[in-house]
């Protein structure tokens, strides 16, 4: 059954919550899904470019209260 | 696959972050990541050497006071969740006299200029 991780890299800067993302997503099954919380808006544009690169999907991504919320699913 | 390689011969805070994050982002994303430590860009990457370092300016001492990750992190994850190699320069390590039990873990086994320049071929090069 799919879950639903939510990693928190809020304070840390580029590219440490794509590189936060990347050894989670490695742990999770496909079908999870995977929230980012950042503070930082770099990282909020290259997570999307990156699950575009390697073929994964993305979810939503919007601000609320200063922080990003970029959610992806793992689908292979 | 896409290559990459990435020749570091400064020992600067700065440009070993900017090496660390091509690095680390490159291999992530699906590309083949070969490093090359050179001059003084290999003494940070001696066995408690990386406080060491010195800055070129603003960012440089900023990146110690912010959340940035630190360079070596970011070159050990491009190896650990990547397709990274990060290779130490055989003469540099002659230069300042240590041995590959002395550097960092993660780093692959020496290498010279003549076989870094055939690895790099048709890879798409940056320096640093």
């Amino acid at each position: 059954m799919a879950e639903r991780h939510q990693i928190d890299a809020r304070g840390s800067y580029c590219p440490g919550p794509l590189m936060e993302l990347i050894a989670r997503i490695k742990q999770a099954g496909i079908g999870d899904e995977l929230e980012v919380l950042s503070t930082d808006k770099g990282s909020a544009n290259d997570i999307p470019e990156w699950v575009k690169k390697v073929g994964h999907e993305m979810v939503d991504s919007f601000q609320a209260d200063g922080v990003w919320h970029v959610v992806i699913r793992k689908t292979k | 696959m896409e290559k990459i390689s990435i020749l570091v011969t400064s020992g600067s805070r700065e440009k070993l972050q900017m090496a660390g994050m091509l690095a680390s982002v490159g291999a992530v994303s699906g590309s083949e990541v070969l490093v090359f430590l050179s001059m003084n860009a290999l003494a940070p990457f001696v066995k408690d050497h990386a406080d060491d370092v010195p800055v070129e300016g603003e960012i440089g001492r900023l990146l110690l006071d912010k959340q940035a990750p630190p360079f070596l992190q970011l070159f050990e994850q491009a190896a650990e969740l990547g397709d990274a190699r990060i290779h130490p320069c055989s003469m540099a390590m002659d230069i300042l006299g240590v041995g590959r039990d002395e550097l960092l873990p993660f780093l692959g086994a020496p290498l010279g200029l003549t076989k870094f320049l055939s690895e790099a071929q048709d890879a798409q090069t940056w320096s640093f």
